[in-house]
């Protein structure tokens, strides 16, 4: 099972006060993080702008993670109700949600702190741009390794549910670009199918998922190459060079929080 | 044609535009109502398509998804997408995806039409 995010806050943009009836963040043209969890790094969210695979650099994928719930009576609204509620706790062990702390809303965002090859911290974040009962979707910032939407979905299929999490994608620059080709798609995929199988697990079922992945466009967009000064894996780098003490702590409190598992 | 509950008709703008009227909800599901149409469109030699989303009722975000699909077969085509119809709410939505960056919003299918031609 995942590791737990004990430490969670509340951040999000000032214009989180979506019409009720609009499942659709409101428009925002800059991120803003509130307050920071201490052992976040929050280095590449505040003040970017959400980017998309229009706005994205490498090929565009299109990647179908699917895990079918058999055995159990759990409709899709209870699902997505419990995955908006407990999302950080299906995450891979070693990578951090610091989402919001009541559910997954529209106009939300999170801090993201993913683990990298090399016990490297990738600090980045996302913004809720869309949640209804059945389904919700992020939206990634400048500087992520992805220019893309990651839909979050459950639907009923014959007497099961199906639960589904849907990304298109852009790498967000030619270095991104790169990494997805020298494993990058292997360890995106590993990453979605844990969280499936962890998901799955919630609810006492155990099975495995299944990938579809297409590539939808094979032309990079080279007009979006200069993405790369916004790279939140060589900021970050750069950052833990100069401020080495926050890996230091950042171990210390996982020990901790491992320590209370 | 008709997938879901959406239905999407073509009609000729001008000499090489074409709109595409898009009629209800435009979700993940409505993948093949939508791909029809753009394909009768291209069939009639249309360099530029207008998506017309006055008869739109609801999109969610499988259909923003949708529209990048479709962005991409027409920008590889050498097509221009426009659209015309939206809402507020619905521009305000383009704008938030950033869709509206790639796909010009007009007032008008005649406003399209003529900033096509």
């Amino acid at each position: 099972m995942a590791e737990t995010t004990t430490e969670r806050d509340t951040t999000g943009t000032e214009p989180t006060d979506a019409a009720p009836a609009s499942p659709w963040s409101r428009r925002v043209e800059r991120l803003a993080v509130g307050s920071v969890p201490r052992s976040a790094i929050n280095l590449n969210v505040d003040g970017r702008r959400l980017v998309g695979p229009v706005q994205g650099f490498g090929r565009l994928w299109q990647k179908r993670y699917r895990i079918r719930l058999d055995g159990v009576d759990v409709d899709p609204a209870e699902v997505i109700r419990t995955w908006k509620s407990e999302f950080a706790s299906f995450w891979p062990r070693g990578n951090r949600f610091y989402g919001p702390i009541t559910a997954i809303a529209p106009g939300e965002v999170a801090l993201l702190n993913l683990a990298m090859p090399g016990r490297q911290t990738l600090s980045t974040g996302v913004m809720v741009i869309y949640a209804d009962d059945e389904s919700f979707t992020f939206m990634t910032p400048e500087g992520h390794m992805f220019a893309s939407w990651i839909t979050f979905s459950a639907l009923a299929e014959g007497p099961a549910t199906v639960v589904s999490i849907e990304v298109l994608l852009r790498a967000n620059d030619p270095f991104y670009e790169l990494t997805m080709a020298l494993g990058g798609h292997r360890m995106e995929n590993e990453f979605w199918q844990t969280t499936l199988r962890n998901l799955a697990a919630r609810f006492g079922v155990t099975a495995e998922p299944t990938l579809e992945q297409t590539c939808v466009d094979r032309r990079r967009q080279w007009r979006n190459a200069r993405n790369i000064r916004h790279n939140a894996a060589i900021r970050t780098g750069l950052y833990v060079i100069s401020h080495p003490w926050v890996m230091f702590r950042r171990r210390d409190d996982e020990a901790t929080e491992g320590s209370k598992a | 044609m008709t997938t879901g509950s959406m239905t999407a008709d073509v009609r000729t703008l001008g000499p090489g535009v074409s709109a595409i009227g898009i009629h209800g909800d435009v979700t993940g599901a409505t993948e093949n109502a939508l791909m029809d149409a753009y394909g009768d469109a291209t069939r009639a030699g249309a360099k530029a398509i207008v998506l017309d989303f006055s008869g739109l009722d609801y999109m969610n975000s499988g259909g923003i998804g949708l529209l990048v699909t479709l962005l991409v077969r027409a920008q590889r085509a050498g097509q221009r997408l426009l659209a015309t119809g939206l809402s507020e709410h619905y521009r305000e939505i383009f704008a938030l995806t950033r869709l509206d960056e790639a796909i010009e919003l007009h007032d008008s299918a005649a406003a399209a039409a003529a900033a096509a031609t």
